[in-house]
């Protein structure tokens, strides 16, 4: 009985990219749909971390978000990924106006010696579930998309990867002077991931 | 501190300065003891705090050794550093362009088309009449023009008069001799200053409107009536009964510069376009010519570049549209009554539209896509059309008799018509100055607010 109660609660380095890369995925549609990137009618509720998310049923960005976290998983179980950025950008000018950080701490000790950790699926859950909550909830404070946006995923990667075919080298679409807010962080003793937003100062408001 | 700016994680800067790992593990144990004010330190970057707290000391305290070269070697090889540590990767495929939102599609052209169109309240009665005794009941002549400076010339029996319609005062500019009149056509020049006259006798007079003084007077080019005329620059451009085209260079002393042979009978419709590259003629042949500038030459008459032969009457309404450089609208007399639309390029004739009576003149709207026509017998009336959906928007009715000229204020908002009934008549179809100004302002306007609370 005991023996069963450690062994549900071990997570692997594969178990934790996966956890990791789906989080983002989930992360990625819920920006899109809260910021409004694209229409509300392309997404569908499903149950995910114990809260209603959404997904988009568009072909384009479902088989663009697929192979991004398949790729993200990749690189995470190999700890070379240092951050996940969503950037989103006017369509008109290309503008950056918003742009969501995740950086990830990787535990070194169980890339290079092949341990596991251990923290139990519901306690990760938990974490998960009140960055979700403050995506959602953080179209009170982030300023009005109110033109055509599109979005882009950069991934920090360490120097040694080989670039795959399909990846390009880029710049990091950085914004002048942002306003940044900091929102929770989830940690599965493997991976620790923390989430930052940050957006085009509003100077508007010191006139 | 930027989240972008510094691509480090405080594991991978471990592996590069290995004499801080043991601090490292120690706090990393440590981050568990919250403190009650700053929950979470993991945002922070102790590394990069320490360093520039202590690196940035030494400068201070040794400024000897800190020159400017060293400091940019310093800065550069930070920066080399940086760059080392990570790579930056997207994808090659960028994720599909939204389709366009709704905001930006519903929002912006239907808004701009709902909102603009029924609020422009079109006058179904002219805003302003004057008389206009004597005007010579004639549909092949053009007696009214309206000039840059704001000052309308109508030619009444032997007499130019001006009315200047910034303060409502008339004078008279000139009354021809009785056997040289009456006067057949008047044109002001671009400035706005000179005016053409043509006359009975075949002559063509150039006036100064400011000393009401005559500067000269174009003979022998013509062998009738002169009863169309058009400027291009320094060029005056003369049609004739005799069916001739004349190019007058104004300034010097042999003035005709260039013939255009190719009516038969009387020229009762000439328009240069806005780049003042190609010449529309019109007439009583029922003959629509384009003529270029570019096979112009002094030796021999221009041959046309195309004519047209698809109206049935005479054809004086001719005009050039403001917003497409190629495209015109022509208008046929009594047994043809259709506005035709050419592309002028080709040659090939877009649309036409029977209107049901003769059209005695055109006019477009230079602020939207919509043309005015002005009829003869049954209505009398004005007809203002969408383009290119040629969607009867108003007709406008006032005039008992065939309305023989129109003419544009130079703000473009103003129509003014002459007819037969002996009277002048203002109608403001194309929106007032206050109203027409705002609009294309109006729309920039919002997002520029939004631009701002960015």
């Amino acid at each position: 009985m005991a023996a069963r109660t450690v062994a549900k609660d071990i997570i692997t380095l594969r178990g934790s990219a996966a956890i990791v890369s789906e989080f983002f995925g989930y992360a990625a549609n819920s920006i899109l749909y809260n910021r409004g990137v694209y229409p509300e009618e392309s997404f569908a509720k499903v149950k995910k971390y114990g809260l209603p998310m959404l997904l988009t049923q568009d072909e384009g960005v479902k088989s663009f978000i697929a192979d991004l976290t398949a790729q993200l998983s990749q690189w995470l179980e190999a700890g070379k990924l240092q951050r996940i950025v969503l950037v989103i950008m006017s369509k008109a000018t290309g503008e950056v106006l918003e742009r969501w950080n995740f950086s990830i701490e990787t535990d070194s000790e169980v890339v290079e010696k092949g341990v596991s950790r251990e923290k139990s699926d519901k306690e990760i859950m938990r974490e998960i579930q009140a960055i979700m909550r403050q995506i959602a909830s953080s179209i009170t404070y982030l300023p009005c998309l109110d033109e055509t946006c599109v979005f882009d995923v950069l991934a920090y990667t360490d120097k040694d990867v080989a670039v795959p075919f399909t990846w390009v080298e880029s710049d990091p679409k950085l914004i002048a002077n942002p306003q940044m807010v900091k929102l929770h962080s989830f940690d599965t003793k493997i991976h620790k991931v923390d989430t930052l937003v940050s957006y085009k100062n509003d100077e508007w408001e010191e006139q | 501190m930027d989240a972008g700016s510094w691509s480090q994680s405080s594991s991978s800067k471990a592996k590069s300065r290995s004499p801080l790992q043991d601090r490292l593990i120690r706090r990393k144990n440590s981050r568990e003891n919250l403190d009650r004010f700053i929950p979470n330190r993991s945002a922070m970057d102790f590394d990069f705090a320490h360093y520039m707290l202590t690196e940035g000391r030494k400068g201070k305290e040794n400024p000897l050794v800190s020159s400017p070269s060293r400091e940019a070697y310093q800065k550069q090889l930070a920066e080399a550093l940086n760059m080392n540590r990570t790579r930056i990767l997207a994808f090659k495929n960028k994720p599909p362009t939204p389709v366009e939102l709704i905001p930006d599609h519903i929002l912006n052209p239907p808004l701009h088309t709902k909102s603009t169109k029924p609020k422009r309240h079109i006058p179904q009665s002219s805003e302003r009449t004057l008389d206009a005794p004597d005007i010579v009941d004639d549909f092949y002549l053009n007696l009214l023009d309206w000039g840059s400076s704001n000052v309308i010339s109508i030619a009444l029996g032997n007499t130019v008069y001006l009315w200047n319609a910034s303060d409502s005062s008339t004078s008279e500019l000139v009354t021809v001799d009785e056997g040289d009149g009456p006067v057949t056509s008047v044109s002001w020049a671009p400035d706005g200053r000179h005016i053409a006259i043509g006359l009975n006798n075949s002559h063509v007079q150039l006036w100064d409107s400011t000393s009401n003084r005559l500067l000269r007077t174009l003979k022998g080019g013509h062998r009738g009536r002169v009863g169309s005329l058009a400027w291009n620059n320094h060029i005056l451009t003369t049609g004739g009964l005799d069916g001739r085209i004349i190019n007058n260079d104004v300034r010097i002393r042999s003035n005709i510069v260039e013939t255009y042979r190719g009516h038969q009978q009387e020229v009762c419709g000439l328009k240069w376009s806005s780049s003042g590259q190609q010449l529309a003629s019109g007439g009583n042949d029922n003959l629509v010519h384009i003529w270029d500038n570019s096979m112009a030459s002094s030796s021999s008459p221009t041959h046309w570049l195309h004519r047209l032969e698809d109206h049935i009457a005479a054809v004086k309404a001719l005009a050039w549209c403001p917003f497409q450089g190629n495209l015109i609208a022509t208008g046929g007399g009594g047994s043809d009554q259709c506005i035709k639309f050419w592309n002028t390029h080709t040659g090939a004739c877009i649309n036409s539209v029977n209107t049901g009576s003769q059209v005695c003149a055109l006019l477009w709207n230079k602020n939207e896509r919509e043309l005015l026509s002005s009829h003869g017998f049954t209505q009398n009336q004005l007809i203002l059309w969408k383009y290119p959906s040629m969607v009867k928007m108003a007709e406008l009715t006032g005039h008992s008799s065939r309305v023989l000229h129109m003419t544009q204020s130079p703000d473009g908002c103003t129509a003014a018509s002459a007819a037969a009934d002996e009277t002048l008549r203002f109608w403001n179809v194309f929106g007032t100055p206050e109203l027409s100004k705002p609009k294309p302002r109006a729309n920039p306007e919002p997002f520029a607010h939004i631009n701002r609370i960015r």
